[in-house]
């Protein structure tokens, strides 16, 4: 048996063979794409250019060079010595990608790249002279200290980067000047351990509860505490409030209550100046003491100051705190009031604002302040939008928690979105100023049009009046009928659709649509037959997810079946194949596989347009899955596919073996790998039923075999042997791209942990048959895989089967490509190819 | 300084401004509304409309039968259609000095202003505009004449009879002032009248003022305009656009530092933004087609055409329409095509560069080419054979009163499968569709109007800061229909100026500087006195020479040689040497009073020894100043 294969690791590892079968073995750095190999033949290699013949991995690469000219070529060229002005106006909005932790960061190469350049930099010059000109780097540095959810490798570049700059004595006086670096984070750490550590005791035994008692060491430090939150300069200020914040994050003892109640007048004091320094750090301080197992709220006045901030600090710097406020377990009822108040007060506002007579109903006493007019009469568009997205925000993260406010301000909250809507859409009929005054500012706003959608959405989960309900459906079909939604506000407005339609009461008994959600059907398929046309493909594809969402939930109920067939939608998704854009086509399988699950097809094509031939969907999807050159539409199709497989669709459940087998020899030779991963899943698939297995929930989890086979094995087998399963699944333990050998080798396990119970069938361990499939699967493997393995027998496939050492294959799968793939030039194409990837995603996310 | 305004249509002005000593007319646009009041003029006898029942009185009064009709609840006038005339008895229109034309569909009352009023000056154009304005005024009189009515109704005009009309022709405004179409004949004089001018090229009238034409960024050859003297300077903005379409962009950078900004020609509807309505048009397109339905645009030859068959370039093969045909039906097709592709210079950048290429600037070219689209003169002759269906028609005109386009609301008005879509703004929808209800067909109202909307607007006047806006009484109010969107107004500091039709405006506006010049030998011979510190006088006699607006100061004429004999003698002596100061005629000037004079009135603070010259001419031009 170990004479059969090589180890498995050691010949993945050796020759990764490029596909196509070409010897390129060892010496080739990149494995070649079919095509490019191709042309090289046709044409000899200097036909190509560099990047063409590279191959897509190396052109991310050199993308990525023509990105970052200077970081490329900076150690050996001397335009990179310099800050150039280009680079200088660069650097502001790299600084920013880095500092957000939203941001999908380059790899470490390019950070690295970015550090070597910045050491050349350096070394060329004065880092003082680089930190002063752009001021950007030092606010990147500060940045890096705040308490958030950064990557740990921009923490790690910009440790090294600070460390690269301060080696330079002027500038690390001028880093040391500046308030909240790394000189005083570091400090502020190393007092809160000195701190816990001298508050610990020399002997172990409890500290004074006394603060006149606690050692020496304490007692300066939290006398230098009290002395910056003295102080008039805000870093100082924000300085002693992080040590504090960290403080009580991390110490729970009894001490720290002795503290806080020493400190927190001086933080109350705060309060008192105006404006109010370092309100954020503020707040976090506060709600870390709040979250403290170690203080006793009630009896530290923590409640009062809480109470107290909320009402001194501004409607955005005080949104944070009210929700901290409101996701604490114990809490006065008195104060979750005022912080629900704070995060309602921007939306009742607009409530008041279009409120055709003063006095607002329904809204919370205390609610209705001035937030969106305080201190000018008339505030900015910028900050009336970002208060209103971020109240929004808040509550919706409040919405599934289960201690939200009780009782529910449902309908206010529903009213408040729909009247944002309408004010966003140019639809609300303010009567006074300040709601004519509104309406000017929000007008086409998309920013506030996705935050309401997306609150609206997530409203759906509770009830509301029926008015307000109708008014809902009108809102969302006002937005999904303007020209003017972009697509994103058009995305939204599907979800938020989608929602409330899953929402919309049911008849008992009856899984349809109710009638008031069955008559805004009527209205919403004109929209939908529309959208299906828009030139916009973003639309397009949002409106056939959209439709495949609806099938896949109400396609067997009478009442939309009959509206949708009444429709020209089917037709149109049906046309929508053939969109020029791969994502279009991907999401019309998709819709078109659900519409033909459920019976909702037309027939393909008029007889005009296809010749008089009238295609079945399975034959166009099939064509598709051969021809498309974008591998989405390939992958969706393969989806449906092994769907219809599961649910015995009609068009499958005819001849199901012929089907299997086509597009199992389909996806074999297809070059996406996501194509050949869902070809084993459709394999799976097949393997159980004919095998009579129930389908264990994980498809990769191996499962001892429960119960024997029906029939005799060799019986049972024959199928599987007929569509070529084993053929493909062999070719795939071998593929290039480890998910597949990965998903192929847990299915071979699958199979020899089902038959390894079963009696009945003779495996023939030694017979010629057996030899010639293991030497071509040696062949295989050495990446010649032009040969086929021919007809097999069970009794073959079973000697095969167990002669492979498959579990020794998954460990070494299961082990990273750094460990198959040690070189490390390829360790630089997977990393640069992930940048490539990284690159794309961001593109798609319209 | 004054504005005769003698069209109320915001977007299709007539505004005469006397400025200095000339009389300027800002656009002759011509109202075609009232078009919309008569029966459609169809290209093939259609029974539907000849059989139309004559309207009676309620007390069964049938003598107004023969000249007005009802149709599906409606009273059309059964004649050939009139249009709105600007206004012609405000002013005396033979004292125009100048018509200066700003974009093609703001030059469609020109034969009747220059044929029949006894104007005498010039029309100012650019190319383009002319071309194109030939064009669709060739197509408006081929459109009408083609079809021809021996009917001409006028006794419903009378006004106590107009009384008892239905809504709308009881509510029909000026109907007395409404006149047929101009002939060709008369294009073409008007026409003749017409001199071109480039961007920005400085045009002296009279030497009292210099008008210069601005890319306005609307249509091709559009224009918006600066008049100005030395010391006044008024901008006359109409039809612009800064949205990136197919023309030069807008010259907004030259409007700065006016006095006076006329300001016309904004979006018809506010409300609608160009982007989304083109969204509409193409999704409401390609739905109707591949449902097998007939598309029908009902457009003027020129215009946003260009953009939406730019826009189908780009869409019909992502869209699966490549099959379809697409027709072009216009008198004028071929030329507006094929002068679109000629104009690169008044195009906007991207398209200029393609002419170097080389290549057309517009897409429709290779349309053309591939026989996506085909254009003809008329439905008659090779249309007929060519005709395929499903397919897309455009065609004029968009009123639906006369044109290919009645022939085809009448064809395939019958079928739900089909559609029209409004693209251009200028007229309502629903009063276009009024004379083939009841309608089957499917109707879209997508309008497509590039010109400035009141947020650009605002962006504008913001970045221009004239002392005075002036603009029609439509932009100083938000929409009746959307009286809550304070938005959709003009909001400027100091309130603009509205104007409606029939109104003469003063402008806010007084003159306070004429510029004189002096020549240099008698400049040679001023010798400043320096009376304080900073400051000198010198006193001047000369001979005010006043020709073609300038104003020049020019010596006296010298003292004639003695020649011997008494006579002569005695004349020498009364005539003043020049060289010695004289007492003025005003008597000495008292100084003091004289600099805190200049302090007070002038704000001169301080007073250097080079200015006194201009201060001094500033006084004595003081004498010429008008009102």
């Amino acid at each position: 048996m170990t004479e059969g294969l090589p180890a498995p690791s050691a010949g993945l590892a050796g020759a990764r063979p490029g596909p196509g079968g070409t010897e390129s073995g060892g010496s080739a750095p990149l494995p070649l794409p079919l095509p490019a190999l191709l042309a090289a033949r046709l044409w000899g290699a200097d036909a190509l250019t560099a990047g063409e013949a590279l191959g897509p991995r190396a052109r991310a690469w050199r993308r990525d060079a023509r990105t970052y000219p200077r970081l490329a070529h900076a150690p050996s060229g001397i335009s990179g010595l310099t800050m150039d002005p280009e680079c200088s106006q660069l650097l502001p909005a790299l600084c920013a990608v880095l500092a957000d932790p939203r941001q999908p960061v380059a790899d470490d190469t390019c950070l690295e790249k970015l550090l070597d350049w910045f050491k050349t930099v350096t070394e060329a010059g004065s880092s003082l002279l680089l930190l002063q000109e752009n001021p950007c780097l030092v606010e990147l540095l500060c940045h890096m200290l705040k308490p958030q959810d950064l990557s740990s490798r921009v923490l790690s570049f910009s440790l090294r980067l600070t460390g690269v700059l301060a080696a330079q004595e002027d500038c690390f006086q001028y880093l040391q000047e500046d308030s909240s670096l790394f000189v005083a984070s570091a400090a502020g750490q190393l007092l809160v351990h000195i701190l816990g550590l001298s508050m610990q005791g020399p002997a172990g035994g409890p500290p004074s509860l006394q603060a006149g008692d606690w050692p020496a060491c304490a007692q300066k430090i939290v006398g230098h505490i009290e002395e910056s939150l003295r102080a008039t300069a805000t870093p100082q200020i924000t300085q002693a409030l992080n040590v504090l914040t960290t403080t009580f994050g991390h110490c729970h003892d009894p001490w720290t209550q002795v503290l806080w109640v020493q400190l927190s007048p001086l933080v109350a004091g705060l309060l008192e100046k105006d404006p109010i320094p370092a309100a954020h750090s503020l707040v976090d301080l506060l709600l870390s003491v709040a979250r403290s197992p170690g203080l006793s709220s009630s009896s530290c006045g923590l409640w009062e100051t809480l109470a107290q901030t909320l009402s001194h600090l501004s409607p955005t710097q005080a949104g944070p705190l009210a929700l901290g406020i409101l996701k604490l377990q114990d809490c006065p009822q008195a104060l979750r009031a005022q912080a629900f108040a704070v995060l309602l007060q921007p939306l009742a506002c607009v409530l008041k604002a279009m409120a055709q007579d003063p006095g607002p109903s329904g809204v919370p006493d205390g609610t209705v302040g001035d937030s969106m007019t305080a201190g000018t009469p008339l505030p900015s568009k910028a900050a009336c939008v970002g208060l209103l997205c971020r109240s929004l925000a808040h509550l919706e993260l409040l919405l599934p928690l289960p201690q939200r406010p009780c009782p529910w301000p449902q309908a206010l909250l529903l009213g408040a979105a729909v009247t944002l809507l309408q004010l966003c859409g140019g639809s609300a009929r303010p009567a006074c100023d300040m709601g004519r005054h509104l309406c000017t500012l929000l007008l086409g706003c998309v920013r506030v049009q996705r935050a309401a959608l997306d609150f609206l959405g997530a409203l759906s989960d509770g009830t509301g009046p029926r008015e307000l309900v109708t008014q809902v459906f009108a809102v969302l079909l006002e937005y999904l009928r303007s020209p003017d939604s972009s697509p994103t506000v058009l995305k939204k407005a599907f979800q938020a659709t989608f929602r409330w339609l899953l929402s919309s009461p049911k008849t008992p008994g009856c899984w349809d649509l109710d009638p008031h959600a069955l008559l805004f059907l009527r209205d919403l398929l004109p929209v939908l037959q529309k959208r299906l046309c828009s030139p916009c493909w973003e639309v397009r594809d949002s409106s056939l997810e959209f439709l495949t969402q609806m099938t896949r939930h109400w396609g067997g109920q009478a009442g939309f079946r009959h509206a949708l067939l009444a429709s020209e939608v089917p037709k149109l998704t049906e046309q929508l194949l053939r969109d020029p854009e791969s994502y279009v086509r991907a999401s019309a399988v998709t819709a078109m596989g659900q519409l033909s699950s459920q019976g909702l097809c037309v027939p393909p094509a008029s007889p005009e347009h296809q010749g008089g031939q009238q295609k079945s969907l399975l034959v166009e999807l099939l064509h598709i899955l051969s021809t498309d050159s974008e591998g989405f539409p390939r992958r969706a199709v393969m989806q449906v596919f092994t769907q219809w497989l599961r649910d015995s669709h009609a068009d499958v459940a005819g001849d199901t073996e012929q089907f299997v087998a086509g597009v199992l020899q389909v996806a074999s030779q297809d070059l996406d790998w996501e194509v050949r991963a869902q070809g084993l899943e459709l394999a799976l698939v097949f393997l159980e039923q004919t095998l009579g297995q129930p389908r264990s929930h994980c498809p990769h989890a191996v499962t001892p075999p429960v119960e024997a086979p029906v029939g005799p094995l060799a019986q049972a087998l024959q199928p599987l042997c007929r569509v070529r399963l084993f053929d493909f699944a062999f070719r795939a333990l071998f593929d290039c791209d480890r998910p597949v050998a990965q998903k192929s080798c847990d299915l071979l396990l699958f199979l020899r942990a089902k038959t390894a119970s079963s009696s009945g069938l003779q495996e023939s361990q030694s017979s010629p048959d057996v030899a010639s499939v293991e030497a071509a699967l040696q062949r295989w493997q050495a990446g010649d895989q032009a040969q086929p393995l021919g007809d097999l027998e069970p009794e073959v496939v079973l000697a095969v089967l167990r002669s492979l050492d498959l579990e020794g294959l998954r460990g070494a799968l299961a082990e990273s490509s750094d460990h198959v793939e040690k070189s490390p030039q390829s360790l630089l194409q997977d990393m640069l190819a992930t940048v490539g990837v990284l690159g794309e995603n961001e593109a798609d996310c319209y | 300084m004054k504005l005769y305004c003698l069209s109320g249509h915001p977007t299709l002005p007539c505004n005469v401004l006397k400025f200095k000593s000339t009389t300027i007319m800002l656009d002759c646009g011509l109202d075609m509304t009232s078009t919309l009041n008569f029966l459609p003029l169809p290209l093939v006898q259609s029974p539907r409309l000849s059989n139309l029942p004559g309207w009676s009185l309620k007390d069964g009064n049938a003598f107004l039968d023969k000249e007005l009709k009802e149709c599906s609840g409606h009273v059309f006038v059964d004649s050939v259609p009139e249009f709105c005339l600007p206004e012609t008895e405000l002013i005396d229109l033979s004292t125009v000095d100048v018509i200066l034309i700003s974009n093609y569909h703001c030059m469609m009352a020109l034969p009747y202003i220059t044929e029949h009023t006894g104007f005498s000056g010039t029309v100012y154009a650019t190319e383009p505009t002319v071309q194109i304005g030939r064009l669709l005024m060739e197509e408006l009189v081929n459109f009408i004449e083609r079809v021809p009515k021996a009917q001409s109704a006028s006794l419903w005009k009378n006004k106590d009879i107009q009384r008892l009309l239905p809504s709308p022709l009881k509510d029909a405004v000026e109907v007395s002032t409404w006149r047929r179409c101009y002939t060709m004949q008369e294009v073409n004089s008007a026409l003749s009248k017409i001199q071109l001018v480039g961007y920005s090229q400085k045009i002296e009238l009279f030497g009292a003022v210099q008008v210069t034409p601005l890319s306005s960024g609307y249509a091709l050859g559009s224009s918006n305009w600066i008049i100005q003297s030395h010391y006044e300077k008024v901008s006359y903005v109409s039809g612009s656009s800064l949205l990136t379409t197919h023309p030069q962009p807008m010259d907004q950078a030259s409007l700065k530092n006016s006095d006076v900004l006329i300001l016309t020609g904004l979006t018809q509807i506010p409300t609608a933004n160009p982007d989304g309505m083109v969204g509409e048009f193409c999704s409401n397109l390609a739905l109707t087609v591949r449902n097998g339905g007939n598309v029908l645009v009902p457009c003027y030859p020129s215009g946003v055409i260009y953009d939406l068959l730019e826009c189908l370039y780009q869409y019909i093969d992502s869209a699966g329409l490549s099959n379809i045909p697409f027709y072009f039906i216009s008198p004028v097709a071929n030329s507006s095509l094929e002068f679109s592709q000629i104009f690169a210079e008044w195009l906007c950048h991207n398209k200029q560069t393609k002419v170097y290429l080389p290549e057309p600037p517009f897409p429709h070219a290779e349309l053309i080419q591939t026989n996506k689209l085909k254009h003809y003169p008329s439905l008659h002759g090779d249309f007929s054979s060519d005709f395929r269906q499903p397919c897309v028609v455009f065609t004029g005109h968009p009123s639906l009163r006369f044109g290919d386009v009645v022939h085809f609301m009448e064809l395939w008005g019958k079928s739900s499968l089909n559609t029209v879509i409004f693209t251009e703004p200028d007229f309502s929808y629903l009063e276009a569709l009024a004379p083939y209800q009841p309608l089957a067909m499917k109707c879209i109202y997508c309008p497509i109007d590039t010109r400035l909307n009141f947020i650009q607007v605002s962006k504008l006047l913001k970045e221009v800061q004239p002392l005075h806006v002036v603009c029609p009484e439509q932009y100083t109010q938000p929409p009746p229909a959307q009286s809550h969107r304070m938005d959709l107004m003009i909001d400027c500091q100091p309130p603009a100026m509205s104007y409606r039709r029939a109104e003469v405006l003063a402008l806010p506006f007084k003159r306070r500087y004429e510029k004189i010049e002096i020549m240099p030998e008698l400049a040679d011979a001023l010798v400043p006195m320096e009376i304080k510190p900073g400051i000198s006088l010198a006193t001047v006699s000369a001979v005010l020479h006043t020709k073609d607006n300038k104003h020049i100061l020019q010596p006296p004429p010298r003292p004639a040689q003695p020649t011997g004999g008494k006579k002569r003698k005695r004349a020498t002596e009364d005539i003043p040497d020049c060289k010695v100061l004289k007492p003025l005629l005003s008597g000495s000037i008292p100084v003091e009073q004289f600099v805190q004079t200049l302090e007070k009135n002038y704000k001169v603070t301080t007073i250097k020894p080079k200015a006194i010259l201009r201060t001094v001419n500033k006084l004595v031009n003081f004498c010429f100043l008008e009102d």
